[in-house]
């Protein structure tokens, strides 16, 4: 018995360590101060991209959103894309048209025909809006949380429903980063209350546990929320959540690859991931709810 | 003092415990810098406390250096037990040694101190002056290990061997020769670092459908540089069974073919990319089943020497299972090859057949999950049968050896089974639903690790305190295993090899 006492309670020690997630109501509604229907103005000119610093110019003014699309702006938007028959609901979700790519065959190339393509599912527990039959709504305390489970089409078809785009990688990066060579949108060092990332411990992390959950955009901007301290997390042009909270879809199609680029890491993701010049990318067709994104347009759109 | 220094370095034994010891204080230490160590603060603290400087543009280049440094500590512990093992000259093992033990600490100590302590370029000259140390101390091996010299030709036709040529010996020669050019395959591409090349990770590069030919160089010299010290450790591990008969004369050819074919394929994965991975599966089969003949002999062995020992003439099952499992040191060193094909091989070929089907469907973020772990375990699966060979070299007896064994199979293999269902996790769950099999696999992955990293820290513990004895068992480990003085009375003498001596 005595042999078995020591690494029994070692045991129990760590296993009790793993708790499964809290089960609780709907997160408190947030309000960050930041509005999510507001844009930044970036201006042409060089600045360094990627790790190695390479000196890139961008030759025209354009604009991007300050926050990641929301929930309560995506169901905005599929109420009035569905009543003008944009996109339309099958069995699998909210699906819609998409012009299809030019297909080269290289090696792990999957064709991207023309056709209709998933924009969002709706049986995924992960979705944080709701769909009564004839509306779509944002669930409680979810309204100002980045949209997310969106495939690149339904992001790439948000933003053309508005007459804007998806930002390319290089607008994409700049608009994190400025004109310097810092590693985050706010500079060399990252702290817990400045982004959401995996084990940031933020407050929503504490309300769902374990891998936590998205924050409301634009939360970390240096205000204090119920004593949670947050530090700003702004780009040098006023952009928020360019690093953790949700991966963002880019617009690039690149030669070659079906794979859609996305930036700025996310909540699962450890803090590395939300170096400026990470990428990741997944078929266009993936949703996660890790994943979201924001519209970009030319200057004076 | 002096009697301590020269068991540390100028015996076997030692060279391999002082290995052991330094990768065991840099992994305790730089691996609280990653993974959940960063969750619990641990990082800040080691940061801090050490003065580390991390700078997030230069984590890639970091890492880089991190694996170099541990890479050329176990190279060096593979080189004492080749030295020990294989016939050569006299003269030979303290020439060689001497000049990778120099060359492996120095690359550690000032790879480290470049990487984390700011970047002095001092530091990183003598990091190159380190590994260039250890290409040397390669060079001089494949020249010791020359198969054709008349002294190694074989007298026992127990061992695989064609006409008199010792293939055993042709295996560790082929590797050797293999891992220098695979060496500066890697070593020629960071020339051109600045100019040309930058620093990247190859997980981060796997879906870029254009490659440069530098890209592709560091890609092939990490997996080729990975895969050749597992070859020297499967040939190692067979001399320590004294690998004979039928099993052996297959064994060794396909060895030595595998080898060959596997090194070419991957040198030319620059050139000729679409047609390297054919290449390179054709030379991983042979590769893998000379290494399934080993395991088969060994088992066999382990089970034959058991009842012989016991006097049973005719075992049942249960006494032939009882009989394999009785020695977890020697047991270990081969199941845990056997357990590699479940968490490494296996998985592998899953990912190679449906990749485009299910792996590329996911984000390049989770398949470089998959990707990262694939390869950490098997670097821990080589670090585990090292340890359970140098256990048994340390003389563990008794309860403690089968303590030791058995807490480093079982808690390494929990831990990289636990790792390997977390890699595929995306197979049994959506992102949605992964918390609670995230929590479970990750909090056994720990555990695993926890029991080997503790077993092997009292280890550890255990020969630092006995070096503090007037008498303790680093005096007969160095009798046991003193290299002899180049020019001495004893370097004149004909080694003492099985062949020769048979």
């Amino acid at each position: 018995m005595k042999r078995i006492l020591f690494p029994a309670c070692l045991l129990i020690v760590l296993l009790t360590g793993c708790a499964p997630p809290a089960v609780g109501g709907p997160p408190p509604l947030v309000e960050t101060g930041i509005d999510p229907e507001s844009w930044a103005r970036i201006p042409a000119g060089e600045f360094l991209q990627g790790q190695h610093d390479h000196e890139t110019r961008v030759d025209y003014d354009y604009e991007i959103m300050v926050t990641d699309v929301t929930n309560a702006q995506y169901a905005r938007y599929l109420n009035e894309a569905l009543a003008q028959g944009a996109i339309h609901l099958t069995s699998e979700g909210v699906v819609g048209p998409y012009p299809g790519d030019e297909f080269r065959g290289y090696q792990h190339e999957e064709p991207v025909k023309a056709g209709d393509y998933l924009h969002i599912p709706l049986d995924d527990p992960g979705l944080r809006l709701s769909w009564d039959g004839e509306t779509f709504a944002a669930l409680p305390g979810y309204q100002n949380h980045p949209m997310v489970l969106v495939t690149w089409f339904g992001a790439r078809a948000y933003c053309q429903f508005y007459g804007w785009r998806l930002p390319t990688e290089v607008e994409w990066e700049k608009a994190a980063r400025g004109t310097d060579n810092r590693a985050y949108p706010w500079g060399d060092e990252i702290a817990r209350n400045q982004a959401n990332y995996y084990s940031s411990h933020d407050l929503f992390e504490k309300i769902v546990g374990g891998q936590g959950d998205t924050t409301p955009v634009g939360f970390y901007n240096g205000q204090t929320y119920n004593g949670y301290q947050t530090l700003d997390g702004a780009s040098p042009y006023g952009l928020y959540d360019m690093a953790g909270n949700v991966w963002q879809w880019t617009g690039d199609v690149v030669e070659g690859a079906h794979y859609r680029y996305m930036r700025g890491g996310s909540k699962a993701n450890y803090e590395y991931n939300l170096r400026v010049w990470t990428r990741n990318n997944a078929a266009p067709w993936f949703f996660s709810p890790n994943v979201g994104f924001r519209c970009a347009r030319d200057a004076g759109d | 003092m002096l009697a301590r220094f020269n068991y540390l370095f100028r015996s076997t034994k030692g060279l391999v415990l002082v290995a052991i010891a330094l990768i065991a204080l840099v992994t305790a230490i730089w691996g609280t810098l990653s993974g959940p160590m960063v969750e619990w603060g641990v990082r800040d603290v080691t940061v801090r406390a050490l003065g580390m400087q991390l700078h997030p543009a230069e984590r890639e280049g970091r890492i880089i250096m991190l694996y170099h440094t541990i890479a050329m500590a176990v190279v060096a512990i593979e080189v004492y037990l080749i030295t020990h093992l294989v016939p050569m000259k006299p003269h030979e093992p303290g020439i060689i040694n001497g000049t990778i033990t120099f060359g492996y600490i120095s690359s550690m100590v000032f790879g480290l101190a470049f990487a984390y302590f700011g970047h002095h370029f001092v530091f990183h000259g003598l990091f190159l002056f380190g590994q260039s140390l250890v290409f040397f101390a390669g060079l001089l091996l494949a020249v010791a290990l020359w198969p054709w010299r008349e002294a190694y030709h074989i007298r026992d036709p127990r061992y695989a061997h064609a006409g008199r040529i010792d293939l055993e010996r042709t295996a560790f020669f082929v590797m050797a020769v293999a891992t220098l050019g695979s060496a500066l395959f890697g070593a020629v591409t960071g020339s051109y670092w600045g100019n040309g090349h930058e620093t990247f990770l190859a997980e981060d590069l796997i879906r870029e459908p254009h490659k440069t030919p530098l890209q592709l160089a560091i890609i092939g010299h990490l997996h080729i540089m990975l895969t050749l010290i597992a070859v020297a450790l499967a040939l190692i591990i067979g001399r320590w069974f004294d690998y004979q008969g039928p099993l052996h004369k297959l064994s060794m050819p396909l060895m030595i073919a595998g080898t060959v074919i596997i090194t070419l394929g991957v040198w030319s994965v620059v050139p000729f990319e679409p047609f390297a991975h054919t290449i390179i599966y054709v030379g991983s089969v042979l590769i893998l089943l000379a290494a399934l003949f080993l395991v088969i002999y060994g088992f066999r062995k382990i089970i034959h020497d058991r009842l012989a020992e016991q006097g049973i003439q005719q075992a049942s099952f249960w006494q032939g299972l009882g009989a394999l499992l009785h020695d977890p040191l020697r047991f270990g060193s081969l199941w845990q090859m056997v357990y590699m094909n479940f968490t490494v091989s296996g998985v592998g070929i899953f990912m190679a057949v449906k990749l485009d089907e299910i792996f590329r469907v996911w984000p390049a973020r989770e398949e470089r999950i998959a990707l990262t772990g694939h390869w950490h375990i098997l670097s821990g699966i080589i670090a585990t049968i090292i340890l359970l060979y140098y256990a048994d070299m340390a003389g563990l007896k008794g309860r403690i050896r089968q303590w030791f064994g058995w807490l480093v199979i079982i808690g390494s293999d929990i831990a990289f089974g636990a790792v390997t269902v977390f890699e595929m996790k995306r197979l049994f769950v959506s992102e949605s639903a992964q918390q609670p099999l995230v929590n479970w696999t990750m909090a056994l992955a720990d555990l695993g690790l926890a029991l080997v990293l503790t077993v092997l820290a009292v280890l550890m513990v255990w020969r630092l305190l006995d070096l503090f004895k007037r008498q303790g068992r680093w005096q007969v480990e160095f009798e046991e295993t003193a290299l002899p003085d180049v020019g001495s009375e004893m370097a004149d003498r004909l080694p003492p090899a099985r062949e020769v001596a048979s």
